[in-house]
């Protein structure tokens, strides 16, 4: 195993994502530090997706090295599981699995991996459950829950097992628009209570609340990684100004 | 404009009408007309009857056929769909060339082969490791092994065993592509959502991907129930005793091939027709839930 070189929750050193001749992360190397909110923004096709996808090993870096809380993930990495348990990830479809109630959506991963007790695992789901402001549709199944209430209790199964970061792939991107602030009102919470996260958005206002950093990726590279008024005040690069110009209208 | 509106107005009740008389399961009322039909001639005729006794022993022997050898081709079934799914090179290769090799023989041609070549074989080899295995002394000189195979000994594989392992074989890889199917109809989101929450492989394919397949898959491994029914008439042509054989032994001592094969039709189609309408049940039923 190699040790990592910083002490820091996350550590992305030179890592590239090549599909075939597409380079989709490109020489990418960022460090994120505990109780971080790190943003990604960027037009889609830059990578930003596929990067947060390779953290949790979802998709396998075609080189490079990753650490997680100074856990070293590379392609031989055997005990992958031991890892993905402590990074939750909320998908851009919810990705509930629709043969179970939210409940149980919220107990199965924690009976079978973390090997909770049936009623443990039932307490800790009905906690989170209300952490993200639904109590009440415990026995409900996925397809009779509204997007805004899916995408809530994908992010109570992930926060179930206690991640130590949680990953969030365009979490509002599915979502009516009138569905969107209860899911960021959830993840703005989150922030708040000191969870390290990342998270690929294109809302800007959370972005400008809750992020301690944004970075702006276009064809597989970082390009700034900043602050957000740094960067919405002050962008470095003709490109970032481009593609804030046109999101911010 | 105003009385043509009219016409086809009349026009459209007529078609409904017609429309939804045409829809009535017609085909279902002549079949049933059909077995009041024959039924009522059964009882009232003496050789029906003769012939129903006769064939009775061969009904329990073809569901015993085809129960026995579709639990079997189910199991075979799941495990090489989950080898054509799996992305193992090796596992994925073996379970491809099983797949591609029963689904191109005809099924007669396997029961014949496992019969007659393939079972064989194998007991060969494990009498010459029963003999082996006595000669150095870690078995009896009359071991099950060595003895395996020898009609004296009532160790003999008898043909509807035979038979069952072939049709076993045979549909293990028609059920196979059906789990193959089912299992990739599941979007990629579920095994990856199953993963990120840390389940390995096998955990996230037991308790998110297949209690999502089998729903699926139900109605078309209840089809191949049908089908394994009709064609488990072809083990008549090992000998053994099942309806069809019987119908071919009674006719051809009788010489009443009219009645004999009314009658073998008429239970195959009275077994089949209220299975493939439970399928149709079953497959409604599953949609609602959805």
């Amino acid at each position: 195993m190699i040790e990592s070189p910083k002490n820091s929750m996350v550590v992305i050193q030179n890592v590239d994502k090549h599909f075939g001749t597409v380079k989709a992360v490109n020489n990418v190397s960022v460090t994120i530090e505990a109780g971080e909110v790190v943003v990604i923004i960027g037009p889609s096709g830059s990578g930003k997706s596929t990067l947060l996808r390779c953290i949790n090993f979802l998709e396998v870096p075609t080189s490079g090295d990753i650490w997680i809380d100074g856990i070293h993930l590379s392609k031989k990495t055997k005990n992958i599981n031991a890892v993905r348990r402590e990074v939750g990830m909320v998908f851009q479809q919810f990705n509930l699995f629709p043969h179970l109630t939210a409940l149980e959506n919220i107990t199965i991963a924690q009976r079978v991996v973390r090997k909770r007790s049936k009623s443990e695992a039932a307490e800790i789901a009905r906690q989170q459950l209300k952490r993200v402001g639904i109590p009440e549709k415990e026995n409900v199944y996925p397809g009779q829950l509204s997007g805004g209430q899916q995408q809530r209790v994908a992010i109570a199964r992930a926060l179930a097992m206690n991640p130590k970061i949680m990953l969030f792939d365009e979490p509002t991107s599915a979502l009516d628009p009138e569905m969107i602030k209860e899911v960021l009102d959830v993840m703005l919470d989150l922030a708040k209570e000191g969870m390290t996260m990342i998270v690929v958005t294109h809302e800007m206002g959370f972005a400008r609340n809750a992020a301690d950093r944004i970075i702006f990726m276009d064809e597989g590279r970082v390009i700034e990684d900043t602050t957000p008024n740094e960067l919405y005040d002050n962008p470095q690069h003709d490109r970032t100004k481009l593609f804030l110009s046109k999101i911010l209208q | 404009m105003d009385s043509s509106n009219r016409t086809s107005g009349v026009a459209t009740t007529q078609g409904q009408i017609t429309d939804s008389l045409s829809r009535l399961p017609w085909w279902l009322l002549i079949l049933v007309l059909g077995a009041v039909f024959l039924i009522f001639r059964f009882i009232n005729d003496e050789t029906y009857r003769e012939i129903f006794n006769f064939l009775r022993s061969g009904i329990i022997v073809t569901i015993r056929v085809t129960v026995i050898a579709y639990v079997f081709a189910i199991t075979f079934g799941l495990l090489a769909g989950l080898g054509r799914v799996s992305s193992n090179p090796i596992i994925y290769n073996i379970a491809t060339l099983y797949v591609q090799i029963m689904r191109g023989l005809p099924i007669l041609v396997t029961l014949l082969y496992v019969s007659f070549v393939i079972i064989p074989l194998v007991i060969t080899q494990i009498n010459t490791l029963g003999v082996y295995l006595a000669g150095i002394g870690l078995l009896g000189e009359e071991n099950i092994l060595a003895m395996l195979g020898n009609r004296r000994a009532g160790l003999e594989v008898n043909f509807e065993i035979r038979a069952i392992i072939a049709l076993a074989i045979s549909y293990g890889a028609f059920s196979a592509e059906i789990f193959r199917a089912g299992i990739e109809s599941i979007g990629r989101g579920q095994m990856e959502a199953a993963r990120s929450l840390g389940m390995n492989y096998f955990e996230a394919m037991r308790h998110i991907i297949l209690p999502q397949a089998v729903r699926r898959v139900l109605p078309p491994l209840g089809n191949d129930f049908i089908a394994m029914l009709k064609e488990s008439s072809l083990v008549s042509a090992l000998g053994v005793q099942d309806i069809t054989q019987l119908g071919r032994l009674y006719s051809a001592s009788s010489f009443e091939y009219l009645k004999t094969y009314n009658m073998v039709a008429f239970l195959y189609l009275s077994m089949t027709i209220l299975l493939s309408m439970g399928v149709k049940t079953m497959e409604t039923r599953l949609r609602t839930n959805d």
